[in-house]
């Protein structure tokens, strides 16, 4: 299964070794992992996506980074209520022509051209996963040169959905 | 005009003797009570030495002769004391030297705090001259590891890496300290107060569990209590003994529980897992309750895992929460000290059933299917030999060993009645841990006989410590187990190889009497029964350090036995 895990780590030297050493050694697959400073500072926050088998791997998972005496907190927010971004470079081949045609691709996905040379351009898109996986297969066949991801950052919404509200819609007012 | 530089002023400290790095650092093994330190000097450390050399003894410093003497030793120090054994080597080959052990000490959560020089933070990541990423080579073996990068920081990492190492579930903790900060002149102001939000270890047990706990006792009608190191390490072994005959519940342990127990006790049944008897795996594969008080259900101990203990409710005490479901389903875990769960159960009433068919069951396990072997005539046999040494022991000694098949023959057949007495490398399993830790386990305790029996493969792995003999008449009886040939390799190898024996016999030796003698330690090689029998009595009497080479018959193998891949019922040799 794939899982998203938030860790609130003391920003300490190594901290980033010690984490990525502990799931390699104990077998787990990174996808992805993203490290910044948060509001407080001395505190950074990583973000990483994991492909992990079942839930007693997952447990083990989170309780491993959890002893690790540099790591405040450790939530899987997989199945929270979520704002998850990522942000992708895309380079590609493209003359002149081709240029306005690439911007009627890329508009819906509200992403940018940063960049602009003779035969090639830059695009800038952020969003959910699925989604930067959409904008790099529509712009494949004009010829992907450079592809940077950051990885996917993430953390819970202001407001979670309580399980016993009961929203009730209706056309008629 | 001369302007002073850094340079001068470290000079300066040195010279005059101001206050140095060196300095605070030994003030701060003070302050935690360290009375021993095992080390080895070298040109990283040479501050520290210095200051060590004027603080005119502190604390006694023990000269190993080699970095994984220095290492074992604190280890076999650790676990007879229960309090950190404390280490101190150079930067580079130094560092890379007490590697073996500290993963050893991970595995077997032995509380270390390793101090470890370093190369200038100027010239750090530049290859220096015995530079050597000891950081990275140590993140993964240690529970917690710190390079001081400023002096200030000094006294605080050394107070963390005290607590971090002693509380919790232990383990090493390594401080790796640059030659200009043990070197750098400083002040007596620093603080040393420390805050680790990200390391609270959870004592107290949830009273909800416990409640579970407790219904499930009364529930069971066959009940097996299963108790690791972590009842040695929360000191528990008393209310453990109370929490098992009140409650008339049979006790196992694990290797390295074993003493967690009294082993003479009508309820105890041996020694569980690979090499454990008959009635404890039984049990552990029948019971319907099992509880698993302070040890790691480790791949040793289980066998195959669907066969162990397939039918019972497992409960488990562990202070290590990622421990709990790690390995085996869990139906009551508790994350807690055990000491403090076994408080719990105290002046309480559970009204636990009366299991008298099931002890029944399990004594005649006992009488049916004991540890046994098959006595020669004259020639020595290790089994014999571990209960000679119980005999002659009265059972009142502490036992130190390396990995083997002599190590099994003393867990099986040495009867440990009390905790901190047996000192054993488990999880990793280290040839030549055995010699090295009596010494440590001897400075530990000092009033007690130690005995370190090792086989000939490992003892020759470690015995360049027979100088620390030598020079302090340690009385550590060492009992080289000798049957020319790494035992446990062969006996697989005979086992499940069809007797292909590879690279396992060594018929080449060394003249171990003559070796010991060479170190002015007393020795004797014995070939027979009655010779052994002639010998220990005066072995034993003499308070001086004393070598036996027992030459056993090499065809011994350890049993029983759970082949890899079987399950814990699934035992071959449990008759002769």
């Amino acid at each position: 299964m794939r899982r998203i895990i938030t860790a609130t780590v003391q920003n300490r030297s190594g901290v980033l070794n010690r984490i990525t050493g502990l799931l390699q050694r104990r077998q787990f697959n990174i996808e992805s992992i993203s490290v910044g400073r948060t509001e407080t500072e001395g505190i950074s926050k990583m973000t990483f996506v994991v492909e992990v088998e079942d839930h007693r791997k997952l447990e083990q998972l989170t309780k491993q980074l959890h002893k690790q005496v540099d790591v405040l907190k450790v939530s899987d927010i997989t199945d929270k209520a979520i704002v998850a971004r990522e942000l992708v470079l895309v380079k590609i081949g493209c003359n002149s022509q081709q240029r306005a045609e690439l911007n009627g691709i890329i508009e819906p996905f509200r992403a940018h051209i940063i960049d602009v040379s003779k035969d090639s351009i830059t695009v800038q898109a952020t969003g959910k996963s699925e989604k930067i996986e959409a904008i790099i297969e529509l712009l494949k066949p004009y010829g992907i040169k450079e592809i940077a991801r950051t990885g996917l950052t993430a953390f819970q919404r202001g407001q979670q959905p309580q399980v016993t509200e009961f929203h009730h819609y209706s056309l008629i007012q | 005009m001369k302007v002073e530089t850094k340079a001068d002023a470290i000079q300066d400290a040195e010279q005059s003797h101001k206050k140095t790095g060196a300095d605070l650092f030994v003030e701060a093994l003070v302050q935690e009570n360290v009375d021993t330190l095992f080390g080895y000097p070298g040109g990283a450390v040479l501050p520290i030495y210095d200051a060590i050399y004027r603080s005119e003894k502190a604390f006694e410093h023990i000269l190993t002769r080699h970095e994984q003497g220095a290492i074992h030793a604190a280890e076999g120090y650790a676990r007879v004391s229960g309090k950190p054994g404390v280490v101190l080597a150079t930067s580079g080959p130094g560092a890379t030297n007490l590697v073996t052990g500290i993963t050893d000490a991970m595995m077997d959560s032995l509380p270390l705090v390793i101090f470890t020089g370093q190369v200038a933070t100027t010239v750090i990541g530049t290859d220096a001259f015995q530079e050597a990423d000891v950081m990275g080579i140590t993140t993964a073996i240690t529970k917690h590891n710190y390079q001081v990068r400023s002096i200030e920081d000094l006294p605080r990492i050394v107070r963390e890496a005290f607590h971090i190492a002693s509380t919790g579930r232990p383990g090493p903790v390594l401080v790796d300290i640059p030659k200009n900060i043990s070197s750098a002149p400083c002040e007596d102001n620093y603080k040393s107060t420390f805050y680790l939000p990200g390391y609270q270890p959870n004592l107290k047990p949830n009273p909800l569990q416990i409640k579970k706990l407790k219904e499930a006792l009364k529930e069971a009608k066959k009940p097996v209590l299963l108790s690791g190191a972590g009842v040695i390490h929360a000191q528990a072994s008393d209310l453990l003994q109370s929490f098992a005959k009140k409650h008339g519940i049979p006790v196992t342990n694990t290797l390295l529980g074993l003493g967690s127990y009294p082993g003479d006790d009508e309820l105890f049944l041996g020694m569980a897992g690979m090499h454990g008897t008959y009635a404890a795996n039984m049990a552990l594969h029948e019971c319907d309750f099992l509880i698993n008080i302070g040890s790691r259900f480790d791949d040793r101990l289980t066998g195959k895992i669907e066969h162990f203990a397939p039918n019972a409710t497992v409960a488990h005490v562990d202070i290590d929460p990622a421990e709990i479901g790690k390995n085996i389903n869990t139906h009551i875990p508790i994350v807690a000290d055990a000491k403090e769960v076994l408080k719990a159960f105290e002046n309480q009433e559970v009204n636990a059933q009366h299991h008298g068919d099931w002890l029944r069951q399990l004594q005649q396990y006992k009488q049916e299917y004991p540890l046994w072997y098959n006595k020669p005539k004259e020639k020595l046999i290790p089994q014999w030999l571990m209960k000679q040494i119980q005999t002659i022991t009265k059972g009142d000694a502490i036992i130190t060993t390396d990995v083997g098949q002599h190590q099994m023959w003393a867990a099986q057949y040495f009867t440990f009645s009390q905790p901190n007495r047996w000192v054993t490398s488990g999880g990793l399993g280290t040839m030549g841990f055995g010699f090295p830790a009596a010494i440590g386990a001897y400075i530990a305790n000092p009033n007690k006989r130690v005995v370190a029996i090792v086989g000939d493969g490992g003892f020759q792995m470690t015995m360049q410590e027979l100088s620390l003999l030598q020079e302090k008449r340690y009385p550590i009886k060492v009992i080289i187990v000798n049957n020319e040939a790494l035992g446990m390799v062969r006996q697989w190898q005979e086992t499940f190889y069809n007797k292909r024996y590879s690279e396992s016999l060594l018929h080449t030796q060394p003249n171990f009497v003559k070796l010991s003698e060479s170190y002015n330690v007393k020795a004797i090689r014995i070939d027979t029964q009655q010779h052994l029998e002639n010998v220990l009595p005066d072995v034993f009497a003499d308070d001086h350090p004393y070598v036996l080479d027992c030459r056993v018959l090499q065809q011994e193998n350890v049993y029983p036995m759970i082949a890899p891949g079987k399950g814990i019922h699934e035992m071959i040799g449990v008759k002769p």
